[in-house]
C-alpha cells in the first residue's frame, strides 16, 4: 500500500507542474503586473519601473522566469509579489491563509457529511414517503441555489437576529481584531466567526452527497444479503447498522474526496461574501492585481490539497473495503 | 436516440438490402397475420414515455420553457430597456415596474430578463460545445485505449484537479481585459466543462467497444471512424444527455458566481449574478433588487436539475425500483 501511495504521488507531480506551467504562460502573457504602477498619478520616475521590473523578474526571458520560480518553490521561495510594496512574502502569507481556510473547509465537510448520511439513510429506508419527497426537494433546491445568494441571505438573517433577538453572531471576517488574551476567548471567537460560512459551505455539498447516499443505500437495501440477514432473524436495527450502513457508505468516502475541488471553489465565493482573509480572497486579490506568483502559489497549494485528499480517500477505501487491495 | 433514424437510412440505402428485406417482411407480414399486434417501440419513444411519467421533470420542463419564453419574448417586447433610465427611483414592485426599480431608476424586470437571457445563452453554448468536444474526446480515448487513452485521460485529470471557479476567474480576467462580454465567459465555462463529459463518455465507450454489434460491424469491414460515429456516439448519448443537463445547471451557477465576484459578465451588459451583487447591499431597504434575480437563478437551475433527474430515470430505469 505504501508503494502504491508513493507511485500515485509521483504520477501527480508532473500533472501539477504542467498545470502551473500552463497557468504561468496564461498569466504572464496577457496581464501586466505593472498596471497598478502605470496608473499612479503622478507617474513614478523610470528608475522605479526598472526596479519593479527587476524585482518581479520581468527582465528575464519567460522560460527562465518559470524555471526560476519552480526551483525557488523547492527552496520555499514562492517568488515576488506585486502587492504590499514588495514586502509581501507569498509563502508565509499563503500558509497563514491556508490555516484560516482549511478550518472552514473541514468544519463544513464534516457537517455536510453527517447531514448527508442521516438524510440519505432516512430517505432510502422510507423511499417514496413524505419525508423522502421533502428531503429530495430540499436537496434539489440547495443544489440549484447560488452559494453567494444563500450566504447573503444567512448574513441578513443573522443581522436581524442580532438586532432583534440579542444574539451576537459574527457576520464579517474570520476573527475579531481585538480579543482577550488566552486560548478560550480566541477559540470561542473563531467558532462564532465560523458559524455562518460553515453553514453556507456545508449546504453546497450536502445536497449532492445526500442524493448519492440515498442511491447507494437503496442499492444495498435491495440486495440479497440484506434479505438473508433479515430472514435469519436479525433485527432491523442490527441489519441496518452492521450490514447495510457500512457497505453503503464506503463509496461515499470517494465522493467526498472527488468533490474537494468544487468545495475549494465554493470556499472562494463564501470567503468573498463573509470577507474572510483566507485562500479564496488571496486568489481574487492576486488575479485583480495581475500578480502571477500569487496565482501560481494558490494553484499549487489547491492542486496539492485535491490530490492528497483523493489519495487519502483511495487508501481509506482499501482499508474499509476488504475486496480492494492495492499492490 | 438516433437509432430509429439510422434504421430508416439503412432501409432506404441500397447498400443494405438484407436489413431492408428483413424489416419489410416483419412489417408486411406482422400486421395482417397476427390477431393482436404489438407496436414496436423505438428507444426514443420508451425514453419519452418514462420521462413523461416523472411528474416533477415534466412540470420543470414546462417551467423552463415558460422562463425561456418570458425572457426572450416578453423581455424583448417589454416597454423598458435594461439600460434605460425610467425616472422612477428605488420604487417597489408595481404594475408599471413588476420587479421595482433600482436607485439609478433602471427597471429591474428588464434587467432580470436580460440576465436570464444571458444565463440561458451561456447554458446553451456550454451544452453544445461541451457535448461536442467531450463526446468526441471521450469516445476516441475509450475506443482506442492504450497509451493514447492514458495520455488523454491525464489531461482530463489536469482539468479536474483545479476548482472550476478559480480557473474560470483567472482565464476570464485575462481574456476579459481584451474582449469583454458573455461569450468569453461561455467559452471559458465550456472549456472547463467538457472534461467531465469526456470522462463519462470514455467509461461507457469502454464497455460498448466490447459489444457484439461492434464486432459484427468490424467484420463487415467498417472503419474505426465509422464505428465511432455510427455506433459508439449514438449509444453514449443517453448518459451524455443526463450528464450535460446537470453540468449545464452547474455552469449557470458558475456564471452567476463569476459575475458576482466581478470576473464574469461586466457592465454595461448585465447578468443575474451581477444583479444580485448590486442588490446585496440593499436586501433590507430594497429587497426586490436582491430577491428577483436570485429567484430566477434558482428557477432556471432547479428546473434544469429536475429535467436532468427525469432524463436519468428515463435513460437508466435501473435506478427506480418501484416505478419502473
Amino acid at each position: 500500500m505504501l508503494a502504491y501511495a508513493i507511485r500515485r504521488l509521483l504520477v501527480s507531480i508532473p500533472i501539477i507542474i504542467i498545470a502551473t506551467f500552463v497557468v504561468f504562460l496564461v498569466v504572464s502573457l496577457s496581464g501586466d503586473p505593472l498596471a497598478n504602477l502605470r496608473t499612479k498619478q503622478p507617474l513614478p520616475p523610470p528608475q522605479v519601473f526598472a526596479n519593479a521590473r527587476h524585482r518581479l523578474r520581468l527582465d528575464q526571458p519567460l522560460l527562465e522566469r518559470y524555471w526560476h520560480w519552480l526551483t525557488g518553490v523547492l527552496h520555499g521561495d514562492f517568488g515576488p509579489s506585486v502587492q504590499g510594496g514588495g514586502t509581501l512574502d507569498i509563502g508565509s502569507e499563503i500558509l497563514h491563509r491556508l490555516f484560516v481556510s482549511m478550518r472552514l473547509v473541514i468544519a463544513a465537510m464534516v457537517i455536510a457529511a453527517l447531514v448527508a448520511v442521516v438524510v440519505g439513510v432516512v430517505s432510502a429506508m422510507k423511499q417514496y414517503s413524505i419525508p423522502d419527497y421533502a428531503f429530495t426537494f430540499t436537496g434539489f433546491l440547495f443544489l440549484s441555489m447560488p452559494v453567494f445568494w444563500f450566504a447573503i441571505l444567512l448574513k441578513e438573517g443573522a443581522i436581524w437576529l442580532n438586532n432583534n433577538a440579542g444574539t451576537s453572531i459574527k457576520t464579517i471576517g474570520e476573527a475579531s481584531p481585538t480579543v482577550a488574551a488566552g486560548f478560550g476567548p480566541h477559540f470561542t471567537d473563531a467558532i462564532n466567526h465560523l458559524i455562518l460560512p460553515t453553514i453556507t459551505l456545508a449546504m453546497t455539498s450536502y445536497a449532492a452527497w445526500s442524493r448519492f447516499n440515498r442511491a447507494s443505500m437503496l442499492e444495498v437495501l435491495n440486495s440479497d444479503y440484506i434479505r438473508l440477514a433479515r430472514a435469519k432473524g436479525l433485527s432491523r436495527r442490527r441489519v441496518l447498522v452492521r450490514h447495510a450502513l457500512r457497505t453503503a457508505l464506503i463509496p461515499f468516502v470517494t465522493v467526498t474526496a472527488l468533490d474537494m475541488a468544487a468545495i475549494i471553489g465554493a470556499t472562494i465565493i463564501t470567503e468573498d461574501v463573509f470577507q474572510w482573509r483566507g485562500m479564496g480572497t488571496f486568489l481574487l486579490n492576486g488575479i485583480q492585481n495581475y500578480d502571477p506568483y500569487v496565482v501560481l502559489a494558490w494553484l499549487l497549494v489547491a492542486g496539492v490539497i485535491v490530490i492528497v485528499f483523493n489519495l487519502i480517500a483511495d487508501l481509506l477505501y482499501g482499508v474499509l473495503d476488504p475486496r480492494i487491495r492495492y499492490e | 436516440m438516433s437509432s430509429r433514424h439510422d434504421e430508416q437510412v439503412e432501409i432506404s440505402s441500397p447498400n443494405a438490402p438484407l436489413q431492408g428485406v428483413a424489416l419489410e417482411r416483419e412489417v408486411g407480414t406482422g400486421k395482417p397475420e397476427r390477431e393482436f399486434t404489438v407496436e414496436a417501440r423505438s428507444q426514443l419513444s420508451m425514453v419519452l414515455r418514462r420521462f413523461l411519467r416523472h411528474k416533477l421533470a415534466v412540470i420543470s420542463l414546462i417551467v423552463f420553457i415558460l422562463v425561456v419564453l418570458l425572457a426572450f419574448v416578453a423581455g424583448n417586447l417589454w416597454h423598458y430597456n435594461y439600460q434605460e433610465y425610467t425616472n422612477d427611483y428605488s420604487m417597489g414592485p408595481s404594475l408599471k415596474h413588476p420587479f421595482g426599480t433600482d436607485s439609478a431608476s433602471h427597471d429591474t424586470f428588464a434587467q432580470v430578463m436580460r440576465g436570464t437571457q444571458r444565463s440561458i445563452e451561456i447554458a446553451l453554448f456550454v451544452a453544445l460545445v461541451a457535448t461536442a468536444i467531450g463526446t468526441a474526446y471521450g469516445a476516441i480515448a475509450g475506443f482506442f485505449r492504450g497509451i493514447s487513452d492514458n495520455l488523454m485521460m491525464r489531461v482530463v485529470d489536469l482539468f479536474l484537479t483545479f476548482p472550476v471557479i478559480a480557473v474560470a476567474a483567472i482565464l476570464a480576467h485575462q481574456l476579459g481585459s481584451k474582449a469583454s462580454g458573455w461569450l468569453w465567459v461561455a467559452v471559458v465555462l465550456a472549456a472547463l466543462t467538457w472534461p467531465y463529459v469526456s470522462r463519462v463518455v470514455r467509461g461507457v465507450t469502454l464497455s460498448i467497444r466490447e459489444k457484439e454489434y461492434i464486432e459484427a460491424s468490424r467484420a463487415l469491414g467498417a472503419s474505426n471512424s465509422r464505428i465511432i460515429i455510427r455506433h459508439v456516439v449514438p449509444n453514449v448519448m443517453g448518459p451524455v444527455i443526463v450528464t450535460i443537463t446537470i453540468l449545464v445547471a452547474q455552469a449557470i451557477l458558475a456564471e452567476t458566481a463569476l459575475s458576482f465576484i466581478g470576473f464574469g459578465v461586466k457592465a454595461p451588459d448585465t447578468s443575474l449574478g451581477l444583479l444580485v451583487s448590486a442588490g446585496q447591499t440593499a436586501v433590507e431597504t430594497r429587497p426586490w433588487l436582491f430577491y428577483f434575480p436570485g429567484l430566477f437563478i434558482i428557477l432556471i437551475a432547479l428546473s434544469i436539475n429536475f429535467i436532468g433527474d427525469g432524463l436519468r430515470d428515463a435513460f437508466d430505469p435501473t435506478q427506480t425500483r418501484v416505478r419502473a
